[in-house]
């Protein structure tokens, strides 16, 4: 796989690219041993800052370091511009699609889009229908994750529009590499990244329920017990609200409050870090203890916003994500400046077919699944497991999309036995309110596992700081 | 502030004091050890301070006898001891750990170091110093607090901070005047036989000891020892002082449900303020540090009625 990979920083005759010639330089004339000194330092500092999370089904409270790579990954000035035009077009389209499936359905009745992919998929919230949302926003935060493949485009892989996660990690990552290297900062044109608590806070202030002139924002966490916790308090602190749980919140009169030491306080904007399902024991699971009864009540007033908007889920569900570049034109009128990845549809019964017959080439998604789990690496998996996953894939064609196998970019990583090459990608972060602002760059992160493709840090992933270049 | 986050910023605070306090009544018993004594009258003045503790009951559900080095390991490191010192540090950083965006990155630093490097000691629990972990958690003590006055924002939260730490301080300052305490004693002004070594003792874990020569520039009496630990208010670790403190902190958070709670703690202060030692102590000094005891605890519930757990108004 990594032959034909697109490499970050090299060109195919092993010079460096030219945005990386003069970081390139530098790590040349860096003696070893400061750098192995460097990258324990990185580890001391994040163990002791806290910056850690929980692994799902490991012991209750264990918190483990997201891997830390010294090795930046840099974008150029004009890449970048290319990359965040495409990403404003596409969270426009999501959200115009969120709001006209949750009003006039125009692009199902086009035929654009199957109905029942949308009706009868449990993230679609019939609650939600007819709700006047501030802005006709839904998806506030957007994490879209990008990916470089072989010939060197850019392709959405896939768009998170419920709780994305991980920003915190860009900028500790930022503030790390700028403590471990700050010689790196003073010779190159970096662009900053530290406002994007600023900007988050004034994206959510900016779709405050309409009359109200100086919110209150909160930030609704599940505890510390929560995988993302470290993430929840760091945005809270950084945005300077509070960070509450559900029991801190009530409603009354359709109105939301939090309790404090001096009696309750209205709360005007939610960012939520909790699924849907979680949000309100009333009507959604009734068994959830980290919800707030009422909030949907209080939601459909029109009293509070919750950000991101119940009923996210349907416009980055696996099964809608082929469709996309044909909401950017049903929409606009324009053709879609990022491409998705080539994806099969199993519902189909051609794609079927090829699938099935192609399964040791393709990687083959749950279309509700998230995380990297539920998903077949066709090249990386045993006899065994792709006649598991066949069986699988027959007995429920429509829950399943395939792709081809993407060689993902790869840049220099700091492993056992010294620098090589590893699989990466991207997740930008797109805040929408009244205006659209994205931090230059985002979050990469990097496979550490030789060979492997699956960059997610429920699955041994690592992280590195990522630099857009100014000119 | 959320009600939740005072709670969680007071137990973290008296749970770092508790820690310290742990550390102050070990450390006596520690010196005390190394001076020559009778086996019996090692296991007595232990079975004193696990009295005092109130937790003498529950160290007998796990040992068979009150021998130094079991207590000391029950004390210190018992995990599955809820008021152990590592236990109580464990404590203070979860609490921490669920408030790390309202105290300052700084305190939380502290705390979770100390957390990861008290697992250090226990890995090395048979091998080190006693003295040497003792003299550790009171220095993280020190710097937590130096951390929280020369970071915090004097708000909301700061107070809450300040009333776990007094009220904490006061409970534990009665409980080591307790374990001197053996029923019926009533303290003298005169230099106390045989067991004059342990009134020095107690004055220096608790820091005392040169601030004694200090104010009294005398022999060290039971009379005195107990004046300076109950009346003076401006030494730190005092009755007085801690009530003080726990007073005016309240007073700056009161709200509307809080009067009675403070007009409790401005009554607990007065009698130090404006008491004298004879009354104080005349149904003997056990029997005033039992009721001490009994405020302090009268207050904590009545604080987390007031402020920390407020009933649901719905």
């Amino acid at each position: 796989m990594i032959e034909n990979a697109y490499d970050e920083m090299q060109l195919p005759d092993g010079t460096p690219r030219s945005h990386y010639r003069r970081y390139g330089t530098w790590l040349h004339s860096q003696a070893p041993d400061r750098l192995a000194r460097r990258r324990a330092e990185a580890d001391s500092r994040f163990h002791r800052v806290g910056i850690t999370f929980a692994i799902h089904g490991e012991n209750e409270g264990a918190e483990r370091l997201i891997p830390f790579d010294i090795v930046p990954r840099i974008l150029p000035a004009t890449e970048w511009r290319m990359l965040e035009e495409g990403l404003r077009q596409r969270v426009r389209a999501l959200n115009a699609f969120l709001n006209d499936v949750y009003h006039g359905q125009e692009i199902l009745r086009a035929g654009r889009i199957p109905a029942e992919l949308i009706l009868c998929n449990a993230q679609y919230r019939p609650e939600m229908q007819g709700i006047e949302v501030p802005g006709r926003i839904y998806a506030h935060i957007a994490g879209i994750d990008v990916v470089r493949a072989g010939d060197g485009d850019f392709h959405v892989l896939e768009d998170n529009l419920r709780v994305p996660s991980g920003v915190s990690y860009m900028l500790e990552n930022r503030k790390m590499m700028m403590r471990l290297f700050p010689e790196l900062f003073a010779r190159h044109s970096i662009a900053p990244v530290e406002h994007y608590p600023d900007v988050l806070l004034e994206n959510l202030r900016s779709v405050a329920p309409v009359g109200v002139t100086d919110p209150t924002v909160v930030l609704l966490t599940a505890g510390a017990h929560n995988s993302a916790y470290f993430e929840h308090a760091f945005l809270a602190q950084q945005m300077g609200v509070e960070l509450v749980e559900g029991l801190d919140l009530f409603v009354r009169d359709d109105a939301v409050y939090m309790r404090t030491t001096r009696g309750p306080v209205r709360v005007d904007v939610i960012y939520r870090r909790i699924d849907d399902d979680f949000l309100d024991p009333l009507a959604f699971r009734p068994d959830s203890m980290l919800g707030v009864p009422g909030l949907l009540s209080a939601y459909r007033a029109g009293r509070v916003t919750v950000a991101n908007a119940i009923g996210t889920g349907i416009a980055d569900d696996k099964s809608i994500y082929p469709y996309v570049p044909d909401m950017i034109e049903f929409y606009f009128g324009e053709k879609p400046l990022l491409a998705n990845v080539e994806t099969y549809v199993l519902r189909r019964p051609d794609d079927l077919a090829y699938t099935l017959a192609h399964l040791d080439e393709l990687v083959v998604k749950e279309v509700h699944g998230a995380g990297g789990y539920g998903m077949l690496i066709g090249p990386a998996a045993s006899r065994a497991q792709l006649d598991a996953f066949r069986a699988r894939i027959i007995a429920d064609p429509p829950g399943y999309i395939a792709q081809p196998t993407l060689a993902l970019s790869t840049c220099p990583t700091f492993v056992a036995n010294g620098l090589a090459p590893r699989h990466i990608d991207l997740r930008p972060y797109v805040l929408s309110g009244r205006e659209t602002t994205i931090v230059p760059g985002g979050l990469t992160r990097v496979a550490l596992v030789a060979g492997s493709l699956v960059v997610n840090s429920s699955q041994g992933g690592g992280t590195k700081d990522t630099w857009v270049l100014e000119n | 502030m959320l009600a939740r986050t005072a709670d969680h910023l007071y137990w973290m605070s008296r749970f770092i004091e508790r820690a310290e306090s742990l550390a102050r009544t070990l450390d006596a018993h520690y010196r005390h050890s190394l001076l020559p004594h009778a086996p019996e009258v090692v296991a007595r003045d232990w079975r004193a301070t696990l009295e005092a503790l109130g937790v003498y009951e529950l160290y007998l559900e796990r040992h068979s006898e009150v021998s130094p080095a079991s207590a000391f390991q029950f004390l210190a490191f018992d995990r599955d001891h809820a008021g152990s010192i590592v236990a109580c540090l464990r404590q203070a950083r979860e609490n921490a750990r669920a408030v790390r965006g309202t105290i300052t990155s700084e305190m939380w630093e502290t705390l979770n170091s100390t957390w990861l490097e008290v697992r250090g000691y226990e890995a090395a629990n048979a091998d080190h110093d006693i003295g040497d972990f003792l003299e550790w958690v009171r220095y993280r003590s020190h710097l937590s607090r130096g951390v929280t006055l020369g970071t915090m924002l004097r708000d909301e939260a700061f107070r809450f901070v300040r009333i776990g730490t007094f009220l904490e301080g006061a409970d534990a300052t009665a409980r080591m005047l307790l374990a001197r305490a053996r029923p019926g004693f009533v303290p003298v002004d005169e230099a106390a036989g045989p067991d004059a070594y342990t009134w020095t003792l107690l004055l220096r874990s608790l820091s005392a000891f040169e601030v004694y020569r200090k104010v009294y520039r005398d022999a060290v009496t039971p009379w005195r020892v107990t004046e300076l630990l109950v009346l003076r208010d401006d030494l730190p670790r005092s009755l007085s002082r801690c009530a003080d403190e726990v007073y005016e902190n309240l007073r700056a958070v009161a709200n509307d449900q809080s009067a009675e709670t403070e007009r409790r703690a401005g009554q607990f202060y007065s009698a130090f303020h404006f008491g004298r030692l004879e009354q104080l102590l005349a149904p003997g000094l056990g029997a005033f540090l039992e009721g001490i005891l009994e405020r302090v605890a009268d207050l904590g519930v009545r604080i987390a009625q007031d402020f920390l757990v407020p009933p649901s108004p719905n």
